[in-house]
């Protein structure tokens, strides 16, 4: 007889915890107003990134073309993963004297680990998180990203 | 191990290999377990790593120690902000340098909100290996808070890179206090619900009570840590016995559990969500004013000598060693990792218990498998 009890006590109790679990499932079944899901792909016009947000390195340039960048590498240094090249070119200035200048900052998003590093070193501040995150694309060779502009300058400095 | 090669080839016929892995869903990553089964039961264990090793140890050897912090992510990807505040503390200890009171506080409060996500991540998965499939959603709602007060301040919600040696890359976001508040506040009234819907759910208790029991000497002799050596009874939380950045200043329990079962190792994680809680509200109001970083030399080069650091990861005690030759690359580096140490002991674990109950014992260790190869 003990047997018995103890079976239908097991029983019961076992579909008692299952309810309990049920009654929280329950609760969110005719509560949706509290599910938090976000309708990736069809909210993407009004989906904004934080702005601290390490979507890739860009090179932020104004309205006249015109970014930071001196040509410094301190960047290429830092890298530790070497996503990061600096080819600059030699200019001669008005004066004669040789000036360092940037050609081509190129880019590698394949291999960039998103450390942040290059951005904390850059003394000019030239190089700037920005927040795209859709990173897929087709082919390699994309995601090798020049970073200035074609025609660009570097910005001098406002004489104070 | 050599007896058991000896056995595979045929010396007890009665014996059956099987393969669990390398992909398999329950292990969550690339593990493979050679399992020696006699019928249903499984007779040994032998963990097979190296499927993910990418030689992060050599790798540091010709990196810089700030470079070497983005890669400590890379290992125990769940616990990344811990990892990279062992290599913060040890180049600190290294150069004595004291970092501002701000600082201490802040990791503090990120360390647990690490914790806690890991925790969170670690029930809804445990849930879905024992096939309640409604835990993963609900863990994984409230994960997300968590991730957005770290995407809102270091700018990513899984590997941060957020600490530098002497302090961190940018201070607090101003939102981040009041993000912090609401978020226990929320937290506070969804873990009871955890409880509820695992928990005390009938099939979970069968299949976890007695199952994969783990004693207290062998707990301590294989030196699994973290809450899973916690359920055994083996005190070993670094937080209380060894403080580090401002845990000496926290009240908190230290969760201890001593049957060393599954459930056991379970419930001993799920306390210590309710302790991280704790430990971030104590600190959340007092957060000294201050730097954020302590201004360092852009080389940083340790003085000769070997240097060891240990932390509290999520999944156990996280420990770097540094031999250095004064030059600014380390000479070695070793990293202690939880998941290798928690993973030897899977055959004293669970030998003798059927091969169903080897998918609860894997989910209770809460193994992460790029923390075991490196």
């Amino acid at each position: 007889m003990n047997a018995i009890i103890e079976y239908l006590k097991e029983l019961f109790g076992g579909i008692k915890t299952l309810l309990t679990g049920m009654k929280v499932t329950g609760y969110y079944f005719v509560h949706p107003k509290e599910i938090t899901t976000q309708q990736y792909p069809e909210n993407r016009k009004t989906l904004k990134m934080f702005d601290r947000f390490k979507g890739e390195v860009s090179m932020p340039h104004d309205e006249n073309n015109q970014h930071k960048c001196t040509a410094c590498s301190i960047c290429e240094i830092n890298c530790p993963n070497g996503s990061i090249e600096v080819i600059s070119r030699q200019v001669e200035k008005e004066d004669g004297k040789k000036k360092k200048e940037l050609d081509t900052y190129i880019y590698k998003l394949s291999m960039c680990t998103f450390c942040g590093i290059c951005i904390k070193v850059c003394p000019q501040d030239a190089i700037v998180f920005s927040q795209g995150f859709e990173h897929a694309v087709y082919n390699k060779e994309k995601l090798i990203k020049t970073l200035n502009k074609p025609g660009s300058s570097l910005k001098e400095k406002v004489k104070e | 191990m050599e007896e058991f090669i000896t056995n595979s080839k045929g010396k007890q016929e009665e014996e059956y290999i099987v393969n669990m892995g390398p992909q398999h869903p329950s292990t969550h990553g690339v593990l493979r377990l050679k399992i020696s089964l006699k019928g249903e039961t499984v007779e040994r264990i032998e963990p097979h790593c190296g499927y993910i090793h990418r030689g992060i140890e050599k790798m540091c050897e010709r990196l810089t120690y700030q470079q070497i912090i983005h890669l400590t992510d890379r290992m125990d990807y769940l616990s990344a902000h811990i990892n990279n505040e062992a290599v913060c503390l040890l180049v600190e200890d290294a150069l004595q340098i004291e970092v501002p009171e701000r600082v201490k506080y802040i990791r503090t409060i990120l360390d647990e909100l690490t914790r806690l996500a890991s925790h969170q991540l670690w029930w809804c998965a445990f849930g879905m290996d024992l096939g309640a499939l409604t835990t993963y959603f609900y863990g994984l709602r409230d994960r997300e808070h968590i991730l957005d007060i770290f995407e809102e301040t270091t700018g990513a919600r899984l590997l941060q890179s957020f600490n530098v040696p002497g302090g961190f890359m940018n201070d607090i976001h101003p939102n981040f206090i009041k993000r912090v508040k609401d978020f226990i506040v929320y937290f506070r009234k969804k873990l009871p619900e955890y409880d509820e819907l695992l928990t005390g759910n009938v099939i979970m208790k069968e299949r976890t009570n007695d199952i994969g029991i783990l004693s207290l000497e062998d707990a301590i002799s294989y030196g699994v840590t973290g809450p899973s050596g916690r359920g055994s009874g083996f005190a070993c939380d670094v937080r209380k016995h060894h403080p580090y950045s401002a845990y000496d200043k926290v009240e908190f329990r230290e969760v201890l559990y001593t049957k060393g079962d599954s459930f056991h190792r379970y419930k001993a994680r799920v306390e210590e969500m309710w302790e991280s809680m704790k430990i971030i509200e104590q600190l959340i109001d007092n957060i000294p004013e201050g730097d954020y970083a302590v201004k360092m030399k852009p080389i940083i080069k340790l003085p000769e000598g070997e240097y060891y650091q240990r932390v509290e990861a999520a999944r156990g005690e996280f420990g770097v060693y540094v031999l250095s030759t004064g030059e600014k690359y380390p000479y070695r580096i070793k990293f202690r990792s939880p998941n290798f140490s928690n993973l030897s002991a899977i055959n004293k674990i669970a030998a003798g218990f059927k091969i169903a109950d080897l998918v609860a014992i894997g989910g209770s260790l809460d193994l992460v498998i790029p923390d075991i190869d490196r």
